[in-house]
């Protein structure tokens, strides 16, 4: 048994080499500290990248909509566009903004239904061709 | 959900210094991060020096009916250190003599000291402006010879701060224990139902949130529109101010961060989110804090982490203002949690 002092260490120990580990993989396509780095995209193309965040920005600003319900929608498109970085951010920004876990999830919902509603729309597409064909 | 405190189960975070040791090493040692120290270098705002004294905030012991997950106090039922009515004599004297226009009271559960409301009593004559008591609002519901509370505060014009962290019972219980939401709305109606909170009532009532969990509060006047609708239609709760304050990773934070092994990331969202507007008014410069047993200190969280004032003044028995204010104020990087975004204090936001 290890004085009740090592504990922390060992999880302290664990987490680093848990980010350690995550460093390495840097020849894999996501690393989940590029996201810090997002900003840095101006640097090659100050012009444009300055405009936009600048437009990003604006975007999340209190306007006709809410932020509040800026950052719903925002993690809804998150999942049906698969984005890592973005889901990573708008469920922390959705936390941040006292938004539950139960209205995250009916967000992701709304997403995977028009996701599989856009799948299955395309089903009259295939109706038709089997009725013109073979009807 | 813990049931005793880290200092009651041994936990080696219930030592300040250990605490202090790991805010300091790793991202911090390594360079990977810069430390709270460098960090206010950059803008000229090293060492970080007292404003005028604006308020004295008092911790009148760490017993508390509750165990909250993130208390920065490690406070609880098991926790002993109560304050004196000898060492409240000595406060009565400073609360009287101070230039502070604001008197803070706090705890644990403030109430649970047994010389509480003689103090109170006392002090409410020496003519401070600003009476705040930071109640838990499940004190009042606690016991039946705290049910009259409400109609004591409003007596002594207490100024009434509570800890309320969301809006919905799931998210309020899982941080501060089964049945605090119900209880916390309770104690809300009773007082309003005396006059606190109440649209253009003299009894303030304001409420305090910090999140959940390992990310930092949202815009603070975003969360009080959503918090007053939301009580007010689901409770017909209404209050004044919400002050969003953001978690300090010391003592249960500390501990929860490094369990979930979300340290390194918290520490890196408190740093990303520096704002150097936010130190030129971060709480330290103008309140001194008195624990149970009368030292004193630049602010609750040096408290808990056992940093006195850096003054040859450090105890309430040989209090001399002028000499107290003339100090550089102790940091660590847990100062870092006063300076994200809008900044964060006991009466929220400072940016």
């Amino acid at each position: 048994m290890f004085p009740v002092r090592n504990w922390t260490e060992l999880r302290l120990t664990i987490s680093l080499d848990r980010n350690k580990i995550i460093a390495k993989m840097a020849d894999s396509y996501y690393d989940p500290k590029d996201l810090r780095k997002f900003g840095k995209i101006t640097e090659w193309s100050e012009e444009l990248g300055t405009k936009f965040f600048d437009y990003y920005g604006k975007v999340f600003e209190e306007g006709a909509l809410t932020a509040r319900e800026k950052s719903l929608i925002a993690l809804a498109v998150s999942h049906t566009e698969q984005c890592p970085y973005c889901i990573d951010s708008y469920t922390k920004d959705g936390l941040q903004k006292g938004i539950t876990k139960e209205e995250m999830m009916e967000a992701v919902h709304v997403g995977a239904a028009i996701k599989s509603g856009a799948t299955l729309v395309h089903g009259v597409m295939m109706m038709n061709k089997v009725n013109k064909l073979d009807g | 959900m813990a049931t005793k405190s880290l200092k009651k189960t041994g936990n080696e975070l219930a030592d300040a210094n250990r605490q202090l040791e790991i805010l300091s090493n790793g991202i911090f040692k390594n360079g990977e991060l810069p430390t709270f120290a460098d960090k206010i270098k950059e803008t000229q705002q090293f060492p970080l020096r007292p404003r005028k004294l604006e308020i004295l905030q008092i911790n009148v012991g760490y017993m508390c009916n509750q165990v909250c997950d993130h208390c920065h106090v490690d406070a609880g039922p098991d926790r002993k250190e109560i304050m004196t009515w000898e060492t409240m004599e000595l406060c009565l004297e400073v609360i009287r003599n101070t230039g502070a226009h604001t008197l803070d009271l706090t705890g644990g559960a403030p109430e649970m000291n047994p010389n509480f409301r003689r103090f109170v009593e006392e002090a409410s004559k020496a003519g401070i402006k600003d009476f705040i008591v930071r109640s838990n609002l499940t004190i009042i519901r606690a016991n039946k010879k705290y049910y009259d509370l409400p109609e004591f505060f409003k007596k002594h014009n207490v100024h009434v701060i509570s800890s309320m962290p969301h809006w919905t019972k799931g998210k309020t219980d899982k941080q501060r224990g089964d049945g605090v939401f119900d209880k916390s709305i309770k104690a809300l109606q009773e007082l309003n139902a005396v006059g606190y909170g109440m649209p253009d009532s003299e009894l303030r009532l304001d409420l305090v949130y910090n999140p959940s969990g390992a990310f930092l509060p949202g815009d603070q006047a975003s969360m009080e529109k959503d918090f007053k609708k939301a009580l007010m239609e689901d409770f017909g709760i209404q209050f004044h101010n919400l002050f969003a304050i953001t978690n300090l990773p010391i003592a249960r934070f500390l501990d929860y961060l490094i369990a979930s092994e979300n340290y390194e990331d918290y520490m890196y969202q408190l740093v990303d989110a520096y704002n150097p507007m936010a130190v030129a008014n971060v709480m330290c410069t103008n309140t001194i804090s008195i624990s149970w047993d009368g030292w004193l200190y630049d602010c609750d969280f040096n408290q808990m982490l056992g940093l006195k004032v850096n003054s040859k003044i450090k105890h309430i028995a040989n209090y001399n203002e002028e000499i107290i204010n003339n100090r550089n104020i102790v940091i660590s990087q847990h100062c870092y949690g006063c300076t994200a975004g809008a900044g964060s204090s006991c009466q929220g936001t400072v940016a």
